[in-house]
């Protein structure tokens, strides 16, 4: 240790002004910087898987689907993988993040200092909608050669983009709020997100359906999702796009509720 | 009397089957080294987490430099650094990063000239830009320190903080504690190693089983045990006017509390002219360990009656 030097400024602790936004601005800076630093595995994969499932489903059925007439099968996939890939990352980030931290032990780092629990989820909440919208964008740019593109409704877009991702960003929170470990997270990706994108009309019109699953799909609020963010491309959707935004607006909205609830009450965090 | 550093009044805290802590009063005061003794599971992590807003008690109240810590759990929170028992850190991050993100958290954006400060002092100027994943345990620590007092903290408390560290960073340690503690801020240390409690602490708490069995000026308490204490290993029996100096016995080994020195050769008759004899000796000081054993079997005696 270094020999004695003057510290008389410490004694006046708190003369300091900090501001509270800064918490909420450096919390959101170091959820980004987390993924970045990694954004090999957390932006480039996904931006990978997503391409290989256009080349290999839109190879095989581009000739034997049309699912909105007129329009090749690849170019209505590729609005369906885009906002597939939104909405697994940005529920991948929010998630993997909290949990990481939890196992690791250093969410004590976030828990000490005076965070408010809005800060700790609008901070969460934006870095995932950002990672999840670099990888949509990215999943676009590359797929978007290889189909024709229309946008036909073109400001429904950014719409469903933000208002998808927002919405996977709290589910996240949330299951990583509830989640211990990570076989518990794995459960939630895999019997939860997985099934309901899968089965959101990523890969087809629900109108293709059987009425009874029809229904099921209607149940599903992914469904809205990709649908509203669908009709940003072609202006033609199964359900009319002001439905689909009230639906996942709504859906946000109880969710960050029970999640704000959650963070205001300690649960699971606090013990 | 100025405000309390910290004031705890009737907390209690309770989880399922367990009292963590029955009804704590505790008030240390701003400037005092401080310490918060007693075994495993005696309820020193658990004070300290709901005085750091990490765990929320059952009942009672919290307060740091007069915030409390659930209604102005803001100002309780800045008032106050934690050094954390574990060593825990974030493997995504550099020092210096580590550092700049929680003085952000603390809404103190451009800090630098503390941050460097802080490290220079902790010996961690040269370890900046390094990886806290290729840090050692003993520099990990002392980033955890650093990390506590990014925020210039009036109030820090540190959790076992020397609990397998070696020897040269605990000296180091305690250097830098006592010139912050000059310096006006309240330390408060847990600890299981007696010694460093009576080397460091003006006041000691000790606690047992979620409740303060005793808090006193660190002299005082020694004061209670003056004497001298003999350990001995006796064939045959102990002598029954020995009996009422017992402090400890295992068979063959006793440990007596002697008032004054020159009672250790009338209790080495006594044991002679009883006809046992006395195999080994040791005799030495009473320190904070003796109060210690004394307060945990007097509280075990009463749990018994």
């Amino acid at each position: 240790m270094n020999p004695p030097m003057p510290m008389s400024a410490l004694a006046m602790a708190t003369a300091q002004e900090a501001s509270s936004w800064a918490g909420f601005r450096t919390l959101l800076y170091k959820e980004c910087l987390r993924f970045w630093k990694v954004s090999f595995q957390t932006v480039v994969a996904p931006i990978l898987t997503g391409v290989l499932y256009l080349l290999v489903f839109g190879h095989m059925l581009d000739t034997r689907v049309e699912p909105f007439a007129g329009v090749p099968y690849s170019s209505f996939l590729i609005p369906g993988l885009v906002m597939m890939s939104i909405l697994q990352n940005s529920f991948a980030n929010s998630s993997s993040s909290l949990i990481q931290s939890k196992i690791m032990g250093n969410l004590v780092f976030l828990l000490l200092p005076p965070l408010s629990a809005l800060q700790f989820f609008g901070a969460y909440i934006l870095a995932s909608l950002l990672r999840g919208l670099a990888v949509g964008v990215g999943v676009f740019a590359v797929t978007v050669w290889f189909a024709p593109a229309e946008f036909q409704a073109p400001l429904w877009i950014p719409v469903f983009a933000l208002s998808g991702a927002a919405m996977l960003a709290v589910v996240g929170l949330i299951a990583g709020i509830v989640s211990d470990k990570f076989d518990q997270l794995a459960a939630f990706q895999n019997f939860l997100i997985l099934p309901a994108t899968f089965l959101s009309g990523v890969f087809y019109s629900v109108h293709g359906l059987p009425s009874f699953w029809q229904v099921f799909s209607r149940a599903n609020p992914f469904f809205y999702i990709i649908d509203g963010f669908r009709y940003g491309f072609f202006a033609r959707s199964d359900v009319s796009p002001w439905f689909s935004l009230l639906v996942v607006g709504l859906s946000f909205c109880a969710l960050s509720a029970i999640a704000l609830t959650m963070l205001r009450r300690g649960y699971k965090l606090r013990t | 009397m100025s405000t309390a550093a910290i004031e705890v009044s009737a907390l209690t805290k309770r989880y399922a089957q367990v009292t963590a802590l029955d009804a704590v009063d505790l008030s240390i005061q701003q400037g005092e080294f401080f310490g918060l003794l007693g075994p495993n599971g005696a309820g020193k992590t658990t004070l300290i987490s709901i005085i750091a807003g990490l765990s929320r008690a059952t009942s009672g109240r919290a307060k740091v430099m007069g915030h409390d810590v659930i209604d102005n759990y803001r100002s309780a929170r800045r008032s106050l650094g934690v050094v954390p028992q574990e060593l825990v850190f974030d493997p995504f991050f550099t020092v210096r990063e580590m550092l700049r993100i929680q003085s952000g958290y603390f809404g103190l954006a451009r800090n630098d000239a503390w941050i460097n400060e802080v490290m220079e002092n902790l010996d961690l100027a040269d370890k900046a830009e390094v990886n806290m994943r290729a840090l050692s345990g003993g520099m990990k620590r002392r980033v955890l320190v650093a990390q506590a007092l990014v925020h210039r903290p009036p109030v820090i408390v540190l959790d076992e903080p020397t609990a397998g560290v070696d020897v040269e960073l605990r000296q180091g340690l305690w250097q830098f504690m006592r010139r912050l503690n000059r310096d006006g801020h309240t330390i408060v240390l847990t600890t299981h190693y007696l010694e460093e409690a009576q080397q460091m602490c003006e006041r000691i708490a000790m606690l047992k089983a979620g409740r303060i069995l005793a808090l006193e000026p660190t002299h005082e308490l020694l004061r209670r045990i003056s004497g001298v204490l003999v350990a001995l290993r006796l064939r045959g029996q102990l002598p029954p006017a020995l009996r009422d100096w017992v402090i400890e016995q295992d068979h063959e080994h006793v440990v007596l509390r002697l008032p004054h020195p020159r009672e250790v050769g009338a209790a080495l008759e006594a044991c002679r002219s009883f006809g046992s004899e006395v195999e080994e000796l040791e005799v030495g000081p009473a320190d904070l360990e003796d109060v210690f054993l004394q307060l945990m079997s007097e509280t075990a005696e009463q749990s018994l009656s």
